[in-house]
Parts: structure tokens; C-alpha cells; sequence
């Protein structure tokens, strides 16, 4: 993974795009800090609220981006900051409180033994607590579908913001990556690079606080945008 | 010369006079004034020589000739519309670039100012302990 590094152990940070997230940031940036050993950097998409200043109170390296980029871009500001910073892997989860910090594990360990580039945790593999709204679920079947038909890879949860990656792909991703539901897209992206990808089962909840971004209309604007992009990207070049 | 392209013949010109001085007085961009430059110019001699917009009409099968200009002057939006499109993305893309180089820059300069005292260590510290 670092062949100049070797013996020291890898270098991880865990990437927290957050807009809107004041009431749910603080937690999961204390349970990041207390359960696991790794760097954590909230990107704060430039949000009225106090989710930056609530972020750094309890101890995260927050990213002021001065008006909101949307969530593809607050994700590859972390990205570029890892690159920047020597980071080795980089894990991404959200904000809200929807993803299991204990899971953490799961995602990291197939990176760092050298099984895989990528590593997607999976809400419907396994037991899984999650309820998702309907315009949400037909979106994620639509995905599903699209990605499964189109790569190689074979995907249950194509949406998921819980993922790790390594630094071949944190390079890649610094100059390549969406803008809206970035997971979709990154799938052609690491078919294109020849990434290995894989899901692990992991838990996830109905958001602890806020509201989804999401709507009916904007559930169909969005699936038009991304299955555009989507099959745009598999007749791009890369350079 | 009918009435249609007396009026084809005074609003290209006034356009093309229009948009010279846009340029002039350094209220439009070269680059943007190019296809308005040449979309006006275009009209202005098709209305002044009657018999090449009558050829050009006959040939693309377009009967009542003057409705050609009208035809030149739609494309012409079209392409300037296009243009403006792409004008945007690229915009967007260097807004995003310059959004994220800020807010890293920003953590850069004031590193402390980014984490409370009891917070993380300067990564770029880290890097310089052995």
C-alpha cells in the first residue's frame, strides 16, 4: 500500500462531510475519538448553522468550505486534504449519525491486508435495522440495477456513504469524482481503473437527527443526473 | 426591398454596432462577442444581397426567402446558448476548485483556530517528529 513506509503502521483518517448537522455532529465526532485511534476530519459544506464550531469542540480537524459544494465536493476536499497529509486510507461516513462507528473495522481491514481497494459497507447484507423512505428504496433499486448490469461488481447497497478506501484511490479521486450520489458513479470509475471493490455487511439507522436532503422530485432529478453521468463516465478519458 | 428585410437589415446593424461597443468599452469579452459578431454580420449581408439569400433559400428549399434569416438568426441563439453552457460548467468547475483550495488553505494558515486545545495534534507536525 506505502512501499516507502514499511513497518510504520498506516496512516488513517475518517472523512465526515456534514451540512446542517449541528445537533448530530458532536456525538459522532466524540465516539470517533474515544472508540477509534484515527485522525477525524469533518468537512463542513458550508453550513448556517453551528455545525463547524459544534465539530471542533469536541476535537475533530474541520475544512471550512466557504459556500456549499454539494456532497461529491465536500467529500473530495477530505480526499484532497488525506492526499496532502500522507494519508494511507481513507474512511468516509456521514455526518447524521447513520452509520455504526463500531463498524469501522469491518470496512478498514480488507484494505489494509491488501485485499481490496475499495471497501463499501452494505445496509442490506445482513441483518439489517434500516427503514428508507419510498422514493429512497426505488432509487437505491434503480442504482442497484444500473450498476449491477453495467460493471462488474455486484452491489447491494449502490448508494452507501460508508466506505474506505486506499491511497491509490484517494489520488484518483483528488482530481476524479461526482458531484451528486458520488458512490453510484465511483463504481465506473473503479472499473475503470481495474479497482477491487467489494461490500461488507454493516448496520445502519434511520438518521438520528435533521432532515434527508431528499424528496420525491429531486429523488427523480437525481437519478436522471447520476444515470447520465453514470454512462457518460464509461465513455470518458481519464487523464 | 420589402418591408421584412429593410427592418432584418437595420436591426443587424444596430446589433453588430451595439456589440462593437460592448467590446469596446470592455463591457463584454472578446471571446463572448464572437458569435454575436458573426451572427449579426451574417444577417446583415444575407438582408443587403437579396439574390444570395433567394439562392441560399431556393437551395435548402425555403419559399418565402426572408424566413431564412429568421432561421440563420435561430441557430445562431442556439449556438450562443451552448456556448454560455459551457461558459457555466467551467465556472463551476473552478469555483469548486477554488471553494476547496480556500477551506484547505484556510486549516493551513490557522491550523489552531480549526481544533480546540484539548484536540488533535497538526498532522503536519506529526510528520516532522521522528
Amino acid at each position: 500500500m506505502n512501499p516507502g513506509m514499511e513497518g510504520m503502521p498506516p496512516r488513517i483518517l475518517v472523512v465526515v462531510p456534514a451540512y446542517r448537522e449541528e445537533r448530530s455532529i458532536g456525538g459522532l465526532v466524540r465516539s470517533l475519538r474515544e472508540r477509534t485511534p484515527y485522525d477525524v476530519l469533518v468537512v463542513d459544506d458550508g453550513s448556517p448553522d453551528r455545525t463547524s464550531e459544534t465539530a471542533r469542540e469536541a476535537g475533530a480537524i474541520v475544512l471550512d468550505l466557504p459556500c456549499n459544494l454539494g456532497i461529491g465536493g465536500a467529500v473530495q476536499t477530505g480526499f484532497l486534504y488525506a492526499r496532502d497529509h500522507g494519508y494511507d486510507v481513507v474512511v468516509r461516513i456521514d455526518g447524521d449519525g447513520q452509520h455504526e462507528v463500531e463498524d469501522i473495522p469491518k470496512v478498514l481491514e480488507p484494505i489494509l491486508s491488501e485485499r481490496a481497494d475499495a471497501v463499501i459497507g452494505s445496509r442490506f447484507l445482513g441483518e439489517t435495522e434500516y427503514r428508507g423512505s419510498i422514493p429512497r428504496i426505488f432509487g437505491i433499486r434503480f442504482f442497484r440495477l444500473l450498476v449491477n448490469v453495467t460493471t462488474g461488481y455486484r452491489v447491494t447497497d449502490p448508494t452507501s456513504g460508508f466506505f474506505a478506501i486506499n491511497r491509490s484511490l484517494i489520488e484518483f479521486y483528488s482530481y476524479h469524482y461526482p458531484s451528486d450520489y458520488p458512490e453510484v458513479d465511483a463504481y465506473i470509475l473503479m472499473q475503470r481503473l481495474g479497482a477491487r471493490a467489494f461490500e461488507v455487511p454493516v448496520r445502519m439507522y434511520d438518521r438520528a437527527e435533521g432532515k434527508s436532503s431528499i424528496t420525491a422530485f429531486r429523488a427523480v432529478y437525481y437519478m436522471v443526473k447520476v444515470t447520465l453521468s453514470f454512462l457518460i463516465n464509461r465513455i470518458r478519458r481519464f487523464g | 426591398m420589402n418591408r421584412v428585410t429593410l427592418f432584418a437589415i437595420c436591426a443587424s446593424a444596430a446589433l453588430l454596432l451595439y456589440i462593437l461597443e460592448m467590446v469596446r468599452r470592455r463591457k463584454l469579452r472578446e471571446e463572448y462577442s464572437i458569435l454575436w459578431l458573426a451572427g449579426s454580420l451574417v444577417i446583415l449581408v444575407l438582408s443587403l444581397k437579396q439574390d444570395w439569400l433567394v439562392g441560399i433559400a431556393h437551395v435548402v428549399g425555403i419559399v418565402y426567402p426572408p424566413s431564412f434569416l429568421f432561421l440563420v438568426g435561430i441557430l445562431f441563439i442556439l449556438l450562443i446558448l451552448i456556448h454560455f453552457s459551457i461558459a457555466i460548467s467551467k465556472l463551476h468547475q473552478m469555483n469548486k476548485k477554488m471553494a476547496q483550495e480556500l477551506a484547505l488553505l484556510k486549516h493551513r494558515r490557522a491550523p489552531h483556530e480549526s481544533r480546540t486545545t484539548s484536540g488533535l495534534g497538526n498532522p503536519a507536525e506529526k510528520e516532522d517528529k521522528p
